[in-house]
């Protein structure tokens, strides 16, 4: 059985027709070209096809298109602006700026997870590492809190360590942002140091 | 993954009426477990009727201090409702032990319920499984058995029932509230998951286009707690899991006294374990040590362990004791005595129970 649908993906309006049995991560990939989001495990269990679905972080490999018609989906593409000059998200600077991978391809679902986690911690939402659960407003996100919240992307290369600091440093951003002032202890970057030294696909880099 | 229908339900009743006048139907709330048993090849509905959409996602507090949890209420929000983080502690603690957070945005309360077993052999199409194809034999009993029953099995199948949230559930004492073609009716948590025996295929006492539409909780017990014993600290199933609900007397003695207690196991039986026997132990029993153990060893009587579980019985024992001196404020065992820093097992006095 097919059916004709439409996803607002990163900001653009996007109708397809698709069957019933593709997820919203096939969608995405084979369908619209938007291969940010990656296919790991397929199964939901590695965290690499992650997005924000209605903005909320998310399994696409999970989720079935038909059911999702009319959902707004933010990749990492999205996140970072949309256009190829566009500023990247604090979370994308923080990933380049901490290291915060090695072979990349569990990344656009890190940054999307992350994103998900700052507004979850936000909102109060608790985890299994938030000591108290009676506590009302938002939640520090600790390192306990950031490892136990990422706990659903994995990272063969193991960049854990980076990625938790690329988390802090996000969040500690995003804190900041919602105090209404710069925190002088992060460093504001205004461009992307890796684009800028990798403009071509790396086989053709001099 | 076969082709199949779909049809997004407008209301339960018709959703209701579609799903039981097609064999091959089945209810699509989250997805998370049925879309991957589907490309497993484990399920294979022929219409998917969407109830994902419809308004019955709400926690909505009664007048007589009962909660309603509508049935697509995601985990994560039921998680998070300050209604029950702060009466139902072991809920949220439960919820929040499951899955991870990508998974808990998407699965809803009723398809918690309803998700089947991660038994290795039931969830690969090509090992024989008297669950996925009756009569064929369970590839269990002889194999890999590390997340399998030590209570309530049979012969026919040793799995265990994966849900967190279920468990809580059932030591809360709730009800869930099923509509039907001939319209609705409320059983206990307790009794919609169902132990094995020769019918393996059947995880609970619904019938096929049958539908959750709520749980209910019943006014909140003074203190609740879950416990949850895994491989790795997150994002895995459970060995084994504790809730535990009750009501103290003299809630400031050195001692209390338990005046009243509900225990539920996880990760050890087909179906959320209410420890009823360990249960009767405790109610009216001083809060100690000795009669945390009690409990437990009566509870644990006839369990029965297969060649690569046989830790889950002082496991759930040490789980057991640990929940119950967390929720009446008793000391925990001397540390530096013998035999008490590990009650059981190979250090301990009786030497029984592990892994054999």
């Amino acid at each position: 059985m097919e059916a004709r649908i439409t996803l607002q993906v990163d900001g653009e309006p996007r109708s397809l027709t698709v069957d019933t049995r593709t997820t919203v991560l096939d969608a995405l990939r084979d369908q619209l070209g938007v291969t940010s989001p990656k296919k790991g495990c397929d199964h939901g269990q590695c965290g690499a096809c992650t997005v924000l679905l209605d903005g909320r972080r998310a399994n696409s490999c999970l989720a079935l298109a038909v059911a999702h018609d009319g959902a707004e989906v933010i990749t990492s593409e999205g996140l970072a602006g949309g256009t190829p000059d566009g500023e990247l998200h604090p979370v994308q600077r923080a990933f380049l700026e901490q290291d915060g991978f090695q072979c990349g391809y569990c990344t656009p679902g890190q940054v999307c997870s992350a994103a998900g986690i700052i507004e979850e911690a936000a909102a109060g939402h608790p985890s299994t590492a938030t000591e108290d659960l009676q506590a009302e407003g938002g939640i520090d996100l600790t390192d306990a809190e950031i490892r136990e919240r990422m706990s659903g992307n994995l990272c063969r290369c193991g960049a854990y360590v980076n990625i938790v600091a690329a988390v802090r440093q996000a969040a500690e951003t995003a804190a900041a942002r919602r105090d209404g002032a710069a925190n002088p202890e992060v460093p504001v970057v205004t461009d992307s140091p890796t684009a800028e030294s990798m403009p071509e696909h790396p086989e053709e880099r001099a | 993954m076969i082709p199949f229908d779909y049809h997004r339900a407008e209301d339960a009743a018709s959703a209701v009426a579609l799903v039981s006048g097609t064999p091959g139907a089945a209810f699509l709330a989250g997805g998370t477990n049925l879309v991957d048993r589907m490309k497993l090849g484990v399920a294979q509905p022929t219409l998917l009727v969407d109830i994902s959409r419809l308004p019955l996602d709400t926690v909505d507090v009664q007048e007589d201090g009962r909660v309603r949890i509508g049935t697509n209420v995601r985990n994560a929000d039921l998680a998070a409702n300050t209604v029950i983080r702060s009466r139902y502690p072991a809920l949220s603690q439960a919820l929040l032990a499951g899955a991870s957070g990508q998974l808990r945005n998407l699965a809803t309360t009723g398809g918690n319920l309803l998700q089947r077993t991660r038994c290795v052999y039931f969830q690969n199409p090509t090992t024989p499984c008297n669950k996925r194809e009756p009569g064929t034999g369970c590839s269990a009993v002889e194999g890999y058995t590390r997340y399998h029953a030590i209570l309530g099995a049979s012969e026919d199948c040793v799995a265990t029932h994966p849900s967190d949230m279920a468990v809580a559930l059932a030591a809360l004492d709730a009800a869930v509230v099923v509509m039907g073609p001939a319209g609705e009716r409320v059983l206990p948590v307790s009794d919609l998951h169902r132990l094995p025996g020769n019918e393996p295929q059947k995880d609970t006492v619904l019938d096929h286009g049958e539908l959750i539409t709520a749980v209910e909780l019943p006014p909140a017990p003074a203190r609740s707690a879950y416990r949850k014993v895994r491989d790795r600290a997150a994002y895995a199933f459970a060995l084994v899991s504790v809730a535990a609900a009750l009501e103290l007397d003299d809630d400031d003695a050195a001692v209390p006294v338990i005046r009243d207690v509900r225990i539920a196991l996880g990760g050890v039986a087909h179906k959320p374990w209410r420890a009823l026997q360990a249960e009767a132990v405790l109610r009216g029993a001083a809060a100690t040590e000795d009669n945390f153990r009690s409990a437990a060893d009566a509870e644990l009587r006839h369990a029965e362990t297969l060649n690569g579980n046989g830790f889950k019985v002082p496991m759930v024992r040490n789980t057991l004791a640990a929940v119950l001196r967390d929720l009446t404020g008793t000391a925990g065992p001397d540390a530096s005595a013998p035999g008490t820093d590990h009650p059981e097992g190979p250090s301990g006095p009786d030497d029984a129970g592990w892994e054999k």
